[in-house]
């Protein structure tokens, strides 16, 4: 891919929010919100991948369900190509889902146990009123080869196949409808190392086939540092640093992406690094604390992180952080 | 040389479901020595969790323990009746399990399920049990533990979870720890702090720990020695800094090479072509022969034993036993052409 293509967005996410409101009493008075995600903005170019890394409950997961509309934001701006997602009438939202599809985590509950592998593929065809059977037949056909599966398993149940198979039927249905923009949340976590290693070929594969951009949700580094090229951190709901991958692993500015990456166990124990060990749990994000959201964790806290929170600002060329200490 | 807590040998699991039956865990002997932590490792469904409720005395019917000899201090474990095994079983041995949220009773307070083992194996009682509790729940780095002695588990984060696992696993002073993938279900900052905590414990008690993982890169941080397992067998053990730089397995090297490298911009992953085989066909010869780049007919054939390399090295391989060279096992060929 050349770099001029690389620069046109794809996607476009300004200021989103997603508070969840807590209710108590008789009469479900609102007496706070969890918020899920907190003010978060990125760009996603064409073909590229994003990366979002975070802990549980950072709101990564939350975030990829608000762009696609599954849940409505609270605020902020999500474009797909210059339109705008979050005001569409459920109608229009439909048509343009045909061009984000989401590839799921768990890959023995996001298929449909009575449903032959056919009948899968089959239902956004039928959705959209794309060919008529036979031309759908063979269009399965034609995903089970490039995802590797023998075209014969399109009479099977999800449950005569293995963790790794399925998620190849979970990438070909993604596939289906020819989107531009695929978000992939955390699909390879349930898998073991061989196979993980296969799936994330066969997603790279398909990204140069067809031309995609990722959206891609993890809470592993290592898979994040070979399929990325943007990767963004987050930490209770906000983005805490936002830059190329190189920059992130050679110069991560932020504490918390420097502590994570000092945390994730390495094989290569040539040379022990010295390690950060966070103390404390992550806060609630119902209950976030004042000032920055990583101070009551933070080796690097000083006074003026438990007052203010820090702005989300460029601090070199193209690496965004949110922190006091720049 | 330390002398050994737990010897296992040729421990074989049966299961049987209507007609057929398989060995989930096939013949293997291993060994823990004081102190020491063992790592095993290997993809779900090659037989590391059995091992470990083997040795429990766990497996419930239709699975069926047997084998040799477990010893533990001088004791046969698969001799022993259910009363003695109770006995031993988190009083001497105990266990820390994958998931801290669904392994701790919803309905107790987090004193009284640490209390619990003390209780029973000890027989204290009143204040003395809850001066042993608090201790140990500082032990394990809870802050506040006079406040948390008396909460349910729901009012606990995964990581402080764990902690109380790992309270109740120390509860009696164990000389062996069996760890399950305990920090599977931890966030990495989290896992962090618990695989630290387990060290200076194990630092400060030196008791022995028996760690089963999928990660490699856990093994290679907090263990001694390592067992790869692979469709109910053991094929390579060893020091972990040798099997991790050296590893004379086409399977073991085939897992490492499959881990995304930092720093290395490929654009492809090495891979183990195919998948695990099912129990019921494991065949006859080698069971990773059919993945296996290095595969010869006699791999097909016979099943390899495990071989001294030296250094407390071994493997199962024909490979190995005739002195064959290991290269790049798993080249990226194209995905297309993977069909199980």
């Amino acid at each position: 891919m050349s770099v001029k293509e690389k620069t046109q967005p794809l996607l476009e996410v300004n200021n989103l929010k997603m508070h969840f409101p807590i209710n108590k009493g008789i009469f479900s008075k609102q007496v706070g919100a969890v918020k899920a995600v907190d003010g978060v903005s990125f760009t996603v170019n064409k073909g590229e991948t994003l990366g979002i890394v975070g802990e549980s409950g950072c709101g990564k997961s939350t975030t990829a369900r608000v762009i696609i509309r599954l849940l409505e934001a609270t605020g902020g701006s999500v474009k797909l190509e210059g339109h705008e997602l979050t005001n569409l009438n459920p109608k229009k939202m439909r048509e343009l889902r045909k061009d984000i599809q989401m590839v799921f985590q768990d890959p023995f509950a996001s298929l449909n146990p009575r449903w032959t592998v056919q009948r899968t593929l089959m239902e956004p065809m039928k959705v959209y009123g794309i060919g008529n059977k036979s031309e759908r037949k063979r269009k399965v056909g034609e995903l089970l080869n490039q995802v590797g599966l023998d075209e014969s398993y399109a009479k099977r149940h999800a449950h005569e196949f293995s963790g790794g198979q399925r998620q190849r039927i979970g990438i070909a249905r993604a596939l289906v409808l020819n989107p531009k923009l695929i978000i992939a949340d955390e699909p390879v976590s349930a898998l073991d190392i061989s196979v993980q290693s296969q799936v994330i070929n066969l997603m790279q594969d398909m990204q140069q086939e067809y031309d995609l951009t990722y959206l891609f949700i993890t809470h592993d580094l290592s898979v994040v540092e070979h399929i990325a090229d943007k990767i963004a951190v987050m930490y209770l709901g906000k983005i805490v640093e936002l830059a190329d991958k190189e920059k992130i692993f050679d110069n991560p500015l932020h504490p918390y992406t420097e502590a994570l990456i000092s945390a994730a166990p390495e094989v290569n124990a040539l040379e022990k690094k010295e390690r950060i060990v966070l103390g404390g749990d992550v806060p609630s994000p119902a209950n976030p604390p004042n000032g920055c959201p990583f101070h009551t964790r933070c080796h690097k806290a000083m006074d003026i992180c438990k007052q203010e929170v820090p702005e989300f600002k460029e601090i070199s060329d193209g690496q965004l952080t949110a922190c006091h200490l720049y | 040389m330390k002398p050994k807590v737990l010897e296992v040998k040729n421990l074989r699991t049966t299961f049987r479901s209507n007609k057929k039956s398989f060995n989930a865990v096939d013949e293997i002997s291993f060994h823990i020595n004081e102190g020491e932590t063992l790592g095993i490792v290997g993809e779900s469904g090659c037989g590391k969790s059995v091992t470990s409720l083997s040795i429990m005395g766990l497996i419930k019917p239709p699975g069926e323990v047997n084998g040799d000899q477990v010893t533990f201090q001088d004791m046969d474990l698969l001799s022993l009746n259910k009363r003695k095994m109770r006995k031993i079983r988190g009083n001497q041995i105990s266990m820390i399990f994958q998931e801290p949220m669904t392994s701790l009773n919803p309905v107790y307070r987090i004193g009284d399920q640490i209390g619990e083992s003390i209780r029973i194996h000890e027989k204290v009682k009143g204040t003395k049990l809850k001066k042993r509790v608090v201790d140990l729940l500082k032990l394990v780095g809870i802050p506040r533990p006079e406040e948390i002695y008396a909460n349910y588990p729901h009012q606990l984060s995964g990581g402080m979870s764990q902690r109380v696992m790992i309270a109740i696993a120390m509860a009696c002073n164990p000389d062996l720890i069996i760890a399950d993938e305990p920090t599977t279900a931890l966030d990495v900052t989290i896992q962090a702090q618990i695989l630290e905590l387990m060290k200076s414990i194990q630092e400060e008690r030196g008791m022995s720990i028996m760690l089963i993982t999928h990660d490699l890169g856990v093994v290679s941080e907090v263990c001694d020695r390592m067992l790869v397992m692979y469709a109910g067998k053991i094929v390579e053990s060893g020091i972990v800094e040798d099997v991790l730089k050296n590893p004379q397995h086409p399977y073991t090297k085939g897992l490492l090479d499959s881990l995304p490298k930092k720093g290395v911009d490929k654009e492809r992953l090495n891979y183990i072509p195919g998948q695990v085989p099912s129990p019921l066909n494991w065949g006859v010869g080698c069971r990773f022969a059919d993945r296996c780049s290095h595969a010869m007919v006699k791999c097909h054939e016979q099943i390899p034993s495990l071989i001294e390399i030296g250094n407390e090295q071994q493997a199962a391989c024909w490979l190995v036993e005739e002195g064959g060279e290991l290269d790049d096992v798993s080249k990226g060929k194209d995905t297309t052409s993977i069909r199980s």
